[in-house]
């Protein structure tokens, strides 16, 4: 018989379920034969798929092809045409023929003209579209944004609540992967609140909550093994606030002012170097 | 240096299951992409990309239906699947690799559009359900219900491939 469960073994699997219902899932998967040979199962599929399949590259021919057609498409200088709204039906595609053999030594590289100012609102548009693709494009930030929204929802902001570190702080181990600085800073304005757990870059991250006036900051701290955290930045009008500590990556987001968020990690800062290196 | 080039690939050549149409519809579509990239407005560049992919496809295959002297893709070329090749250092797995490779893509191109385009966006591009639904156009519900129906699929003709089970996935 199968188990009630199981529908949910895939929105499980993908990603798609909140962090707290997937923590439930967890604990029933560890009793249950059944939905834990499926999540196997998709495990193994996507382990072949992914190993086997997803690393095709485009051929360098096309790459070559594409770029020499941007590139005469910026040289003609014709009006570009209404943009299509993306996801309507759109015209009839234009065959593009290969690149005619006589012409490729004289190919210019795209760059080329791009950066010789001709046509500076069509590169304009090439740079925009390679910065804001690298920034949409990590997932990480995504998670982020995602635990950021989910956190301000009723119930989900704090799990332990002190202001004590040596409460908070022995509440992450056995529930988060990573034990991050924890102090209350009330003097300086930060106020601890709690903590809770994210799953944040397939890990248990701990998550501490201050109070600075009347906003709230949510700091996030995972391991870290990127070279490159992303750098501070804003979005859905939340500042994202990056630093590195040890071999943990943290991340402090609130609506506050920059100046605000950055006085809390100097402070984090702080902790960490003296808990790093105690006299 | 074109960012989601290789993607856009990939998603086009699952789409048409042809490397020479793939080519054509990953051009067509990151052409239209850089023309209309001002339209593009806080969403996600890449699944933007896809579904513009997508309607390239769906356009070209009309197209190609229209006249009828162009033969459908009925079944994958399977010497193309060397194509799709992945870099493995240890020669010793590689002889099963590349049949274990062979063998699902052929699965995976025997799969109705539909739930080929479900799986392909998941398992490699990664895209999340929402995503998934904007590309493909349909509710998540949908979404979800294309990938199981996919993923079952997958892995029942693997195991029919291999008698009876006896070998699982690698």
């Amino acid at each position: 018989m199968a188990c009630p469960e199981s529908p949910r073994v895939q929105a499980y699997f993908d990603g798609e379920i909140d962090p707290e219902s997937a923590a439930e899932f967890e604990r029933h998967v560890r009793n249950c034969a059944g939905c834990r040979a499926i999540l196997e199962e998709l495990g193994s599929l996507r382990t072949a798929l992914r190993r086997d399949l997803a690393r095709e590259q485009a051929p360098a021919a096309l790459r070559a092809r594409i770029l020499q057609a941007l590139d005469e498409e910026r040289n003609a200088g014709v009006p570009q045409p209404a943009p299509q709204p993306a996801p309507q039906p759109a015209p009839p595609p234009a065959r593009h023929a290969g690149p005619r053999p006589g012409r490729a030594w004289q190919m210019r590289p795209f760059w080329w003209g791009a950066i010789s100012g001709i046509g500076a609102a069509a590169a304009a548009a090439v740079v925009a579209f390679f910065l804001v693709s690298a920034r949409l494009n990590d997932p990480l930030l995504d998670e982020l944004v995602a635990a950021q929204l989910q956190s301000l929802l009723p119930d989900h902001l704090i799990a332990v609540a002190s202001t004590d570190r040596h409460t908070v702080k022995p509440w992450f181990a056995g529930r988060a992967d990573v034990s991050p600085a924890v102090a209350d800073f009330e003097s300086q304005g930060y106020r601890l609140l709690g903590g809770r757990v994210d799953a944040l870059a397939h890990q248990r991250a701990a998550v501490m909550v201050y109070q600075h006036g009347p906003h709230l900051i949510n700091v996030f701290s995972w391991a870290n093994d990127q070279v490159f955290l992303a750098k501070d930045m804003t979005r859905n009008g939340y500042h994202f606030a990056f630093w590195r500590a040890g071999n943990l990556g943290y991340c402090a987001v609130s609506d506050t002012g920059w100046e605000e968020l950055l006085g809390l990690e100097r402070l984090l800062r702080e902790l960490s170097g003296r808990e790093a290196s105690p006299d | 240096m074109l960012p989601h080039l290789d993607a856009a690939y990939r998603f086009a050549r699952w789409l048409s299951r042809s490397s020479s149409d793939a080519d054509d519809v990953a051009q067509e579509a990151i052409l239209r992409a850089f023309r209309s990239f001002e339209t593009l407005r806080g969403s996600d560049v890449k699944a933007w990309l896809l579904a513009i992919v997508r309607n390239c496809h769906a356009t070209a295959f009309a197209q190609a239906q229209r006249r009828a002297f162009v033969p459908l893709p009925t079944e994958y070329e399977t010497h193309d699947a060397n194509a799709m090749t992945a870099t493995t250092p240890d020669p010793e797995s590689l002889a099963i690799r590349a049949d274990d490779q062979r063998t699902l893509t052929r699965l995976m191109s025997a799969l109705p559009e539909e739930q080929r385009e479900a799986l392909a966006l998941k398992e490699f591009e990664d895209l999340s359900y929402r995503d998934i639904a904007a590309v493909t156009q349909v509710p998540i519900g949908t979404v979800m219900s294309r990938l199981a129906r996919a993923r079952a699929a997958l892995k029942a003709r693997w195991q029919e491939e291999f008698a009876g089970g006896a070998r699982g996935l690698p």
